[in-house]
């Protein structure tokens, strides 16, 4: 059964005049969020995407903005508390994202 | 060699070493490599599982040897040589601080500057020919392949996902869109509740116990049966619970198990409703933090839910201690 998350919150945004069609984005992608049809990436399902920020950083032509993040509860408290972005503190208590 | 000298060879030394000869490994999963897993996965000296960084020879590779990059976190470096039976390779050790290649490539520490601090600094570029260097694909958020291009001249190639399909990503010369995906099946999920049961069950436990000597016994088992429902259920019931929403899936999870504690128990309606109230929003709670578990829930996501769930656990919870305490003194 396919699990999917909350609809229409994804940040990712494509530049599809950007695009050079390299396929890198498809490559490094773990939702198969994106495929390259007729030379040019095209987002598949954007309530897919859990905004690691992969494509976004290996595109060569910073085609792709997204806000990378942990979809992480405990981080977002963690962030809320400390009055910082969301850290999943890993490594700190032995629970990791 | 025997198991013992294995694993000698893979801790026994603290610093790099740029120059000289690195150290060997072998790709065996030994008995005391499963016992340091499994204790990894509850969270018992875990911290203390990490992997010098730097160039490791799997066993006798030569300058044409292909280069795997890993994070120094056991569990990932075992699962990377343990994958590459037969092969001569090197294994290219990031310092990760302990942390899984997924996590640490969020956080930017299995990133492009690391990469290029241990190719310097190992001299990788003296002991092969080639310019290429698989990754994992889950290293690639803290990554820039065309950037570690650019400082290095290595070619970032993404293999897959998973170290197990490296010998089958290796025949095909390529990854499968299977291989490109994570998964997180009934397997995946459940190797990751301990973890949850351990971080939560470090005060409901006490909180259970502490209620059951005071008299409250009812609710001693509706709080230890909050902690099982979202920590043990929402992980193992994540498909068919209701909805999306973590926090939505969690307090269903909750208000099952409290219902069923309910039967066992003599209470009238508005005595079961504050406990559905009560220990609901606590599994609710327990299970939304499982989302940091997950492979596949968003940032934007866990904010949006958590708006929306905080305050309706903080309400649930109060107006579930207000009736029982109108019930008590009324």
């Amino acid at each position: 059964m396919k699990l999917k998350y909350l609809r229409g919150v994804a940040t990712l945004k494509l530049e599809t005049e950007k695009c050079i069609g390299c396929g890198m984005c498809v490559t490094v992608c773990p939702h198969a969020v994106f495929e390259v049809k007729a030379r040019k990436a095209a987002v598949t399902d954007a309530d897919l995407c859990m905004e690691c920020g992969a494509c976004a950083n290996n595109c060569p032509v910073d085609a792709i903005s997204v806000k990378k993040g942990v979809g992480c509860a405990q981080a977002v408290r963690n962030g809320f508390l400390r009055g910082t972005e969301p850290d999943c503190s890993c490594g700190d208590d032995g629970t990791c994202c | 060699m025997t198991e013992r000298t294995q694993k000698i060879t893979i801790t026994r030394r603290t610093a790099p070493q740029p120059n000289g000869a690195c150290d060997h490994i072998s790709s065996e999963y030994t008995r005391s490599d499963r016992l340091a897993a499994w204790k990894a996965r509850w969270g018992i000296n875990r911290n203390s599982w990490r992997i010098k960084p730097g160039l490791y020879a799997l066993g006798a590779p030569a300058a044409d040897s292909p280069v795997f990059a890993t994070a120094n976190y056991k569990l990932s470096f075992d699962a990377l040589r343990t994958s590459l039976k037969g092969l001569n390779a090197w294994l290219l050790v990031l310092d990760t601080k302990g942390i899984n290649v997924w996590c640490a490539a969020g956080k930017g520490t299995f990133g492009t500057m690391e990469l290029a601090r241990v190719i310097a600094e190992t001299g990788l570029e003296k002991k092969v020919r080639h310019r290429n260097i698989i990754l994992p694909q889950l290293g690639a958020p803290g990554i820039s392949a065309h950037r570690v291009k650019a400082y290095t001249g290595f070619s970032v190639v993404y293999g897959p996902v998973r170290a197990e399909d490296l010998p089958e990503y290796l025949r095909l010369g390529g990854a499968t869109p299977e291989m490109r995906r994570v998964r997180f099946n009934l397997c995946d999920r459940m190797v990751l509740a301990p973890v949850q049961l351990v971080h939560f069950g470090r005060y409901m436990l006490p909180a259970a116990a502490l209620l059951y000597v005071l008299g409250f016994r009812a609710d001693a088992a509706y709080t230890a049966g909050a902690l099982f429902a979202g920590g043990a259920l929402v992980p193992a019931l994540l498909p068919w619970l209701p909805g999306r929403s973590f926090a939505v899936k969690s307090a269903v999870a909750g208000l099952l198990v409290t219902a069923l504690i309910a039967v066992g128990h003599y209470h009238g309606a508005a005595q079961f409703a504050a406990r559905a109230l009560i220990y609901g929003s606590a599994a609710s709670f327990v299970g939304l933090d499982f989302t940091g578990a997950s492979t596949y829930t968003s940032l934007s996501g866990v904010k949006k839910e958590m708006r929306l769930a905080l305050p309706a656990h903080a309400g649930a919870f109060a107006a579930g201690l207000a009736i029982l305490a109108a019930w008590r003194f009324l």
